[in-house]
């Protein structure tokens, strides 16, 4: 064995522009992706949580998208996306605009995994409708009496008492997202990095160098420093959870 | 004009709750179409004839209906024993799953210990880690054991615990108040009768959450099988599904019409579960109120 030292840290910072490059990508869609998804499946989560004639329907629709299997989504997606003769761009069509070429366009594939990405929120969605089943309803008819109006209800009532589930959500969807890689490979013609290498995530550049150039020093290189990001970005987390995470349970934090 | 008037009819409760269902039903029926768009695709495709699929620019709606893709995909192979085998494994790793993790949680969220957050971040540690760099030393050491070829590399783990699930079956249990336990801990229950009795029934919905993941996930595994199975007979749909994908040409008739088949069990299982959900939620809202 030859030992480099910290040599395979230092290249990372000083001769890999990929590397930036992966390391931009991921952080532009963990900033995208992880409000986008939160907000999205708690508004999904208090709309499914009405009572509606036919709500066991519209739950199981909404569902649907995370029941569905990886590789099968992203294919399906590919032909969903496609500029020409794609559905997405024929609706939009519809509505008179013309839509971007999405994944052959380099501003337009991130923006094109984070659509196919809300797509599936109905997951996310489930943990919420879970912790909303224990909110009692005399907290919303206490809180009619004195007038409140929907939005206070959602702000006072509703948001306190699933902070437990968005600091969880908000953490493991960090997690997630600076882990993208099967989506980025399917997509852009096994792990190419897609037009201008825009799809070249944290994760894909690691496999790349993992097994296409067999050189596994400098991925686990970049699996340390990935996990050094994630945790530091997790115990943040988790100390700024003290100051609003409420949990009903008492004063176990 | 008298200031004291009945409200007007807009300003009535009923009123302005049906505005809201009706609003409500509106977004999401919008919404439904939205989502059940591309699966459209999917189940059209499943009926065209492989002509139809390669006609350019592709048609919305099968010119004709081919039903017969879906029996026709089923016989290619033994898709029968192929589903039990994925009904058994799905089964057994949801099982497993909601018992370990839920008690795992019950540990964290209630039982005070030294070390209990350090030994947490650890647990949340190996999430961080991608799948890919562990698969490799993961196959070495079950390959040791002599796993390769049986199942046990796809059960064992679901017993072992999951990040993930723990954290979140934590999160639930936090809101569950202490009061509860402690009168239980009086009458001399121990800390597995306490889980067994009051956490599993308090946090019935998240328990079902967790269930319809882990269901779900096993289900779709595809990596899972794909490394550890060998035998034909043992495999699972995903794998199965695999077969479609050929190297010279890709069956699509009968890729999608299996993909639907395969997705059709995790939905009835899904909109039967949501029973429960609901049940589950008067449960906990009677304790709390």
């Amino acid at each position: 064995m030859n030992f480099v030292g910290l040599e395979n840290y230092k290249s990372m910072f000083t001769m890999d522009d990929l590397f930036r490059t992966s390391l931009f990508n991921t952080v532009y869609y963990v900033v995208f992706s992880v409000p986008l998804t939160t907000a999205g499946a708690i508004i999904l989560a208090v709309l499914l949580n009405q009572k509606i004639k036919g709500m066991k329907f519209f739950r199981t629709i909404y569902y649907l998208p995370a029941v569905l299997s990886g590789v099968a989504v992203y294919l399906l997606w590919m032909q969903l996306l496609s500029p020409s003769t794609g559905l997405v761009n024929t609706m939009l069509g519809w509505i008179g605009i013309t839509g971007p070429a999405w994944l052959f366009d380099p501003d337009w594939t991130k923006p094109a995994l984070l659509l196919m990405k809300m797509w599936s929120v109905g997951g996310g969605m489930l943990l919420y409708l879970a912790i909303m089943q224990g909110v009692s309803p005399q907290m919303y008819e206490a809180a009619d009496m004195e007038g409140a109006s929907p939005w206070q209800k959602f702000y006072y009532i509703t948001l306190p008492m699933i902070s437990p589930i968005i600091f969880f959500d908000v953490i493991t969807s960090t997690i997630g997202a600076f882990q993208i890689f099967q989506e980025a490979y399917v997509m852009t013609e096994n792990g190419s990095g897609g037009p201008g290498n825009s799809l070249l995530f944290y994760n894909l550049h690691m496999w790349n160098n993992a097994f296409e150039v067999f050189n596994m020093g400098y991925a686990s290189a970049m699996a340390w420093l990935l996990f050094l990001i994630v945790m530091i970005l997790t115990s943040v987390n988790m100390k700024l959870g003290k100051r609003w995470v409420h949990y009903e349970g008492g004063n176990d934090k | 004009m008298s200031s004291v008037s009945a409200p007007k009819f807009y300003e009535t409760k009923k009123f302005k709750d049906k505005v809201k269902y009706t609003f409500v039903t509106f977004v999401l029926i919008a919404g439904s179409m939205l989502i059940l768009l591309p699966l459209w695709w999917m189940i059209s495709t499943s009926l065209k004839s492989p002509a139809e699929i390669a006609q350019y620019p592709p048609t919305f709606f099968p010119k004709e209906f081919h039903f017969n893709n879906y029996i026709e995909a089923w016989q290619t192979a033994p898709f029968t024993r192929w589903a039990l085998n994925t009904l058994f494994l799905a089964s057994v790793g949801t099982i497993g799953s909601v018992l370990v993790n839920s008690l795992v949680a019950y540990g964290f969220a209630k039982i005070h210990f030294k070390g209990r957050n350090p030994l947490f971040i650890l647990v949340l540690s190996t999430m961080l880690i991608p799948g890919f760099v562990t698969m490799v030393p993961q196959y070495i050491l079950f390959s040791k054991l002599g796993w390769v070829n049986t199942y046990l590399p796809l059960l064992v783990p679901a017993f072992l615990g999951s990040a993930f699930f723990i954290f979140l079956l934590r999160q639930f249990m936090l809101g569950i108040p202490n009061e509860l336990m402690e009168a239980a801990v009086l009458d001399g229950a121990g800390h597995l009768q306490i889980w067994w009795h009051i956490m599993l029934p308090l946090t019935k919905p998240a328990l079902i959450t967790v269930a319809i993941f882990s269901f779900n996930g096993a289900w779709n595994d595809l990596l899972g099988p794909l490394l550890y199975i060998n035998d034909e007979s043992m495999y699972t749909l995903q794998i199965g599904l695999q077969t479609f994908k050929g190297t010279v040409q890709t069956q699509w008739h009968y890729l999608m019409a299996m993909s639907v088949t395969v997705l059709l069990p995790v939905i009835f299982l899904f909109f039967f579960f949501q029973k429960y959900f609901i049940e589950g939620s008067n449960l906990s809202s009677g304790t709390k109120g």
